[in-house]
């Protein structure tokens, strides 16, 4: 049975993971950068649900559209700021920026919520599932988590693939300069492949805190580099792939904290990033590119 | 050939500056103690100064000749420092302080050239922003295993447990090297200020010499363009490897300096974790990305500043994340980089070569 | 003698025959032209010929050696050397450096040596000095020598990738599209270049271009590709005459 729950919760940590990785897939995919804020986004969604629901007592729900729009806006306007001026220098500069705007973020939340941990309320109010007598107790958040995980996934493939915005992305992320040519707004379509991306930080910043329900200005940094090894293991910008490799991730570090060491699951974690990229560097259900010469 | 003869001299004198600066530094700094002018603060701070300026030099061999990104060199200097301050710790008794720092020195950078090199071998062949998550991974990696590693020494030789002190099984008489989560206790105090500068002599040497010969010449035509590079015959995966190796040596060695000017060594966040990259990388950034003088003012400088402005300590990441992001569009944007040029044409200025 | 010999090589990308049944053969000393409209797989058989890219079918022979299926840098080795379409300098180093990496195979001391100077450095760095500058005189490009290559002239950077390519010592030199971007007046400069580097260097040629003027200039035998395959093969005025070819760059 505890096999049971410790898979359990290696689902729910995975299908936060995993929203996570959407956002981290979708912008590789479409913008061709990493975008190592993306971690820092989800710590100022969890931010804004705290001060709206725990500190003005509003409505989870509304708390957490508000956290939404914030994160949108955050997201766009990063990428127009400090992004979009360097698109078409080299990739280690931009990585380079992305990297200070993680800091930034940090050290900003730092500055105004100071370093103490803050305890957040679980938005999740429904009862938890009870099975086998009360042997197994499946938290209702995890519940949530997983539902909205796959919900997301499939409402994002379909968007990719139906809508005119999602197929101006996969055009956008083949070949920026025909993409232009063929009258699509590139800048636009990055921008919207932010906001998207950010939206989506906000619902895994509540549910992660949620789920482990302390909060600090470094809260989002780990789990977001997890989330971006998951999307290397998945294969980058791969939708369903980011989903399973956050699953994935997210089990193999609950069993190895339960079974092998609870200090050495991160570099266990990490080793999964290494192998990967020895193995398969592609990931799991990733595609090849070719270097046009 | 006389054109030829000129420019060789003139990277030469250019290295000679850089050499100059930090030894007239010294010599300045070395007055200033004397007569009592410094005060302890900033006195504890000077062999920290020279860690930063030995890595930060080690990491602009990454960044700015190999041009990839790695965020693991905090990493390197951890392995650099665990393994020479347990050799040390190990010789406490039964050899002398001199030739002692000079084999650990010789450890830790074999050792953090040997673990570059392994974490280089798969992540060097691939492209892209591989090399700075996996390095990043890399760092958390040894800093966890450190963190979990309890090794001692007896009569019998050497043990070690990732579980706890007692399961080592150690006789009475043997020696606790890393503790666990306590690290290492008792590394003799064998680097001071003046070893610190010729350590950053010595790295200066290596980096700069390594440059201006093929070797250097090889790697930079990959950072510059790799598909020419191979196609006029150069071992891309090679040299790309030995800048690495040689990087995450020099960044063991900054680790060994580190670990013998504290008696007590854990392998924390703070010191060896994500953020003490970032520093790093904020100095390479600041003093210019392939400007090794620059590297090592900058280290300076903002090491410095925050001790002497206290005020504006609370603020100090938030600077050093303000300067990443304005030095990178401002260096690197492409409608920045194609002002500079119209202004410099307008101003006339010539398009000489830039030294490195 | 024949220099460069290809059998039936064959590449396909996803469903795409790029290049099909690629026969080909080059005599030494030779300026061979390789000519056909966009689209039609002359740098795909550049990239096959340098190892970019391997062929699903088919054979590459230089003197006599087989190069199918080797890596690009042992292609170098063998003695392939190339240009791009789209100039590939080492931009932020200098104009001499550019040529020295070029030299790099040729002229070797190790990794340790440079590091301590010790006397081969010196030695050698001596030598390849002399030879980088020699090699910018001969393509006009010695005042610019501590130029930073991308701060070069566009007419220069195509002299200067030459020059580059010609440092490695190659047997068979490819150049892809080497008067794109040029005025007439340019065009004509490389036209010289390009005969003195054949004439100077005993050089064999292999060279894509559209400018038909500079190709029927200088080319003494030309290949017409077309859709990934042969049209016509022979000599530069044969094939120009040929009424296939006039209506595969014409239309009907």
């Amino acid at each position: 049975m505890s096999f049971v729950a410790h898979l359990i919760n290696g689902i729910s940590l995975g299908s936060v993971y995993a929203l996570i990785a959407l956002g981290y897939t979708m912008v590789y995919g479409i913008a061709k950068m990493l975008n190592f804020a993306h971690g820092d986004v989800i710590m100022i969604g969890g931010y804004v649900v705290f001060v709206t629901v725990s500190g003005m007592g509003m409505n989870p729900l509304a708390a957490i559209i508000i956290s939404m729009a914030v994160c949108t806006v955050l997201g766009v306007t990063i990428e127009r700021v400090a992004y979009r001026p360097l698109r078409g220098a080299s990739p280690l500069a931009v990585l380079i920026t992305a990297i200070g705007v993680s800091y930034l973020l940090q050290n900003v939340a730092l500055l105004v919520f100071g370093s103490d941990t803050k305890a957040f309320t679980n938005v999740v109010t429904m009862p938890n599932l009870e099975l086998f007598e009360g042997q197994l107790v499946i938290k209702s958040v995890t519940i949530v988590t997983v539902i909205v995980s796959i919900i997301i996934m499939v409402g994002l493939t379909l968007f990719v693939k139906r809508t005119k915005i999602g197929r101006a992305m996969t055009a956008v992320s083949e070949d920026k300069g025909a993409a232009q040519l063929m009258g699509i707004n590139v800048n636009g379509t990055i921008a919207v492949t932010f906001a998207i991306g950010s939206s989506l930080a906000a619902v895994a910043g509540v549910l992660l805190c949620s789920a482990y329900p302390s909060l600090t200005p470094y809260t989002g940094s780990m789990p977001g580099i997890k989330a971006f090894v998951a999307a290397v293991f998945g294969g980058i910008g791969s939708i369903p792939g980011a989903f399973i490799g956050g699953i994935l991730l997210g089990v193999i570090e609950n069993l190895s904290k339960a079974y092998i060491s609870s200090q050495l699951s991160d570099a266990i974690v990490f080793s999964i990033l290494i192998i990967v990229l020895l193995v398969k560097p592609t990931g799991l259900l990733g595609k090849k590119i070719q270097e046009k010469v | 050939m006389k054109a030829k003869a000129g420019k060789l001299s003139k990277t030469t004198k250019n290295d000679l500056i850089t050499y100059g600066m930090v030894i007239l530094t010294y010599i300045v700094v070395q007055l200033l103690v004397s007569s009592g002018h410094v005060s302890s603060l900033v006195q504890g701070l000077l062999v920290p100064f020279c860690t930063y300026v030995i890595v930060a030099v080690a990491l602009n061999l990454t960044v700015g000749i190999l041009g990839e990104l790695s965020l693991g060199h905090a990493g390197f200097m951890c392995v650099g420092a665990f393994s020479s301050a347990v050799f040390s710790l190990a010789f406490k008794n039964t050899m002398p302080g001199g030739l002692r720092f000079f084999l650990a020195l010789l450890i830790g950078a074999a050792a953090a050239a040997a673990v570059g090199f392994l974490v280089g071998i798969p992540v060097l062949r691939l492209r892209g922003d591989y090399l700075a998550i996996v390095t990043l991974a890399f760092g958390e990696i040894i800093k966890n295993i450190i963190n979990a590693l309890y090794l001692g020494v007896d009569s019998k030789g050497l043990h070690f447990t990732m579980k706890d002190a007692l399961s080592l099984n150690m006789e009475e008489d043997g020696l606790m090297l890393i503790k666990g989560a306590q690290g290492v206790t008792g590394t003799p105090n064998d680097s001071n200020f003046t070893i610190g500068v010729v350590l950053i002599l010595v790295t200066l040497f290596i980096v700069l010499n390594f440059i201006h010969s093929r070797t250097g010449r090889a790697v930079m035509s990959i950072r510059d363009n790799r598909i020419a590079a191979e196609s006029v015959g150069i071992n891309v995966t090679k040299y790309k490897l030995i800048a690495f190796t040689v990087s995450a040596s020099l960044a063991g060695v900054a680790g060994v300096l580190y670990a013998h000017n504290l008696s007590t060594l854990n392998a924390l966040p703070k010191n060896f974790g994500y953020n003490m990259s970032i520093l790093i990388l904020v100095f390479v950034v600041l003093g210019g990305i392939g400007n090794i003088r620059g590297s090592i003012i900058a280290a300076v400088l903002l090491t410095l500043l925050p001790e002497v402005l206290r005020g504006l300590s609370d603020y100090r990441m938030l600077i050093y994340a303000v300067v990443l992001i304005v030095m990178m569009i401002f260096n690197w944007s492409p409608n920045a980089v194609s002002f500079r040029k119209r202004l410099k044409q307008r101003l006339g200025i010539g398009s000489r070569k830039k030294e490195a | 003698m024949v220099l460069l010999e290809t059998k039936n090589l064959g590449i396909s990308f996803g469903g795409l025959r790029a290049v099909n049944a690629f026969d080909i053969s080059v005599e030494k000393g030779q300026l061979y032209g390789l000519i056909g409209p966009n689209g039609a797989g002359k740098t795909t058989i550049f990239n096959l010929l340098t190892g970019v890219y391997q062929p699903d079918e088919g054979a590459i022979l230089l003197d006599g050696m087989n190069l199918t299926g080797k890596k690009t840098i042992d292609i170098c080795k063998a003695g392939i050397a190339r240009t791009f379409q789209n100039i590939r300098l080492f931009g932020d180093m200098s104009v001499l450096d550019n040529v020295k990496v070029g030299l790099h195979n040729h002229y070797p001391y190790s990794t340790f040596e440079g590091i301590l100077r010790l006397p081969r450095f010196y030695k050698v760095e001596r030598e390849m000095n002399e030879k980088a500058m020699e090699l910018l005189k001969v393509f006009g490009l010695e005042e610019y020598a501590d130029y930073k290559a991308e701060n070069l002239p566009y007419g220069q950077q195509r002299k200067l990738e030459i020059a580059r390519a010609m440092a490695t010592e190659p047997k068979l030199l490819l150049l892809d599209e080497p008067a794109a971007g040029m005025n007439p007046n340019e065009t004509k400069e490389l036209m010289d270049t390009i005969r003195f580097v054949r004439d100077h260097f005993d050089m064999t040629i292999l060279l894509i271009e559209h400018d038909m003027k500079l190709v029927s200039g200088i080319c003494e035998k030309l290949t017409v590709l077309n859709f990934g395959e042969v049209l016509a093969q022979g000599d530069t005025q044969d094939v120009l005459n040929n009424p296939e070819v006039i209506t595969a760059y014409l239309g009907e």
